[in-house]
């Protein structure tokens, strides 16, 4: 018994100074959560029982991977069922009612109204763009009037002159 | 990897793991919450897994680095709140008197010690890893971890030798 003490009281010292193996550490458990602990060495014994106390604490939840990977798919699937059902009902519920129907023969007939009087501005306008030719050939003729008239100008301040000088 | 043989590599250290975040965090709650952060992390990452000899020491640094961050971000809420310095010297004595018993003190001692003192008496005294593994997780070498437990228990040790006087029990 004052063997094994001796022996205690050397470890503890050791084990103080982070000297002591895994062995003697083992030891030293041994000992301390015994019910035979010296009196002065007593002040140990919570130490020892803690740490093996510790050791006994689990990590009792799951481990999270599958539950999270299958909560993962479901939504997926949810997911797509939901834009399925978009996808169906959408067209029926937000899809053209009787009114609209009626809007868009209405929309429909004024397009072509409106294409028709286009076409009619359109003919209309190939009309005008050959009596605009027409009106470009006139202006090169009033041109030429110009410049006739211009010479009819001189001839004026001549005949003038001839007169003045008569 | 499949999932079954993703949750055989983890079993056998998934407490080590929320053992060493609840040192950390304190709160079950919270050390729950970041078990199941690191093994979702793990699990994303198992193609690299695969490539890692040793799992359970990757896992412990993940943990660590994980729940320091963690702490950080908390402290850095808490800053403008909690003037710590205060309450330094008075924390002990009232954590005493929280204490129901002298195991349940040992406990609040812990609390108390540095971060880097925490991880290694966790992994040396409770998980019993040898040096060269914490070194190989902590990054450090050994003698740097010798030195740190050793201080560690001699605090608690002071800290238990002080209020065995008073006889809690």
């Amino acid at each position: 018994m004052a063997m094994v003490l001796n022996n205690i009281e050397k470890l503890i010292e050791k084990y103080n100074n982070a000297e002591t193996t895994l062995k003697e550490e083992a030891q030293l458990k041994a000992y301390f959560l015994s019910d035979d602990v010296a009196p002065h060495l007593e002040h140990y014994k919570p130490m020892f029982q803690y740490f093996s106390h510790s050791k006994q604490e689990r990590y009792t939840k799951d481990v999270p991977l599958k539950t999270k990977k299958t909560k993962l798919y479901q939504w997926i699937s949810v997911a797509a069922v939901a834009v399925l059902m978009l996808g169906l009902i959408v067209p029926k519920v937000l899809g053209p009612s009787e009114q609209e129907l009626r809007d868009q023969e209405i929309a429909m007939a004024t397009y072509e109204q409106t294409m028709e009087a286009f076409n009619l501005i359109s003919l209309g306008l190939n009309k005008g763009k050959t009596q605009l030719t027409n009106l470009a050939l006139v202006s090169e003729n009033i041109e030429e009037g110009v410049g006739q008239a211009n010479r009819l100008g001189e001839f004026n301040t001549i005949t003038n002159k001839i007169l003045k000088n008569k | 990897m499949k999932q079954a043989d993703f949750v055989n590599i983890v079993m056998p250290f998934k407490d080590k793991v929320f053992r060493l975040a609840k040192r950390l965090l304190v709160s079950r709650e919270e050390a729950e919450d970041a078990t199941q952060e690191i093994l979702l992390k793990l699990w994303k990452n198992n193609k690299k897994i695969e490539d890692y000899k040793n799992v359970e020491a990757f896992s412990m640094t993940m943990t660590k680095n994980f729940c320091l961050d963690r702490l950080k971000s908390k402290q850095a809420q808490n800053l403008k709140i909690v003037h710590n310095n205060y309450t330094d010297g008075n924390t002990s004595l009232q954590k005493q008197v929280e204490a129901k018993d002298s195991v349940d003190w040992v406990s609040k001692i812990m609390e108390d010690l540095p971060e880097q003192q925490k991880i290694i008496v966790q992994l040396r005294d409770i998980e019993e890893y040898d040096f060269a593994e914490i070194a190989k997780m902590l990054d450090m070498n050994e003698t740097a971890i010798r030195v740190n437990l050793s201080r560690a228990r001699k605090t608690i040790r002071e800290k238990l030798t002080n209020t065995h006087g008073y006889g809690i029990k």
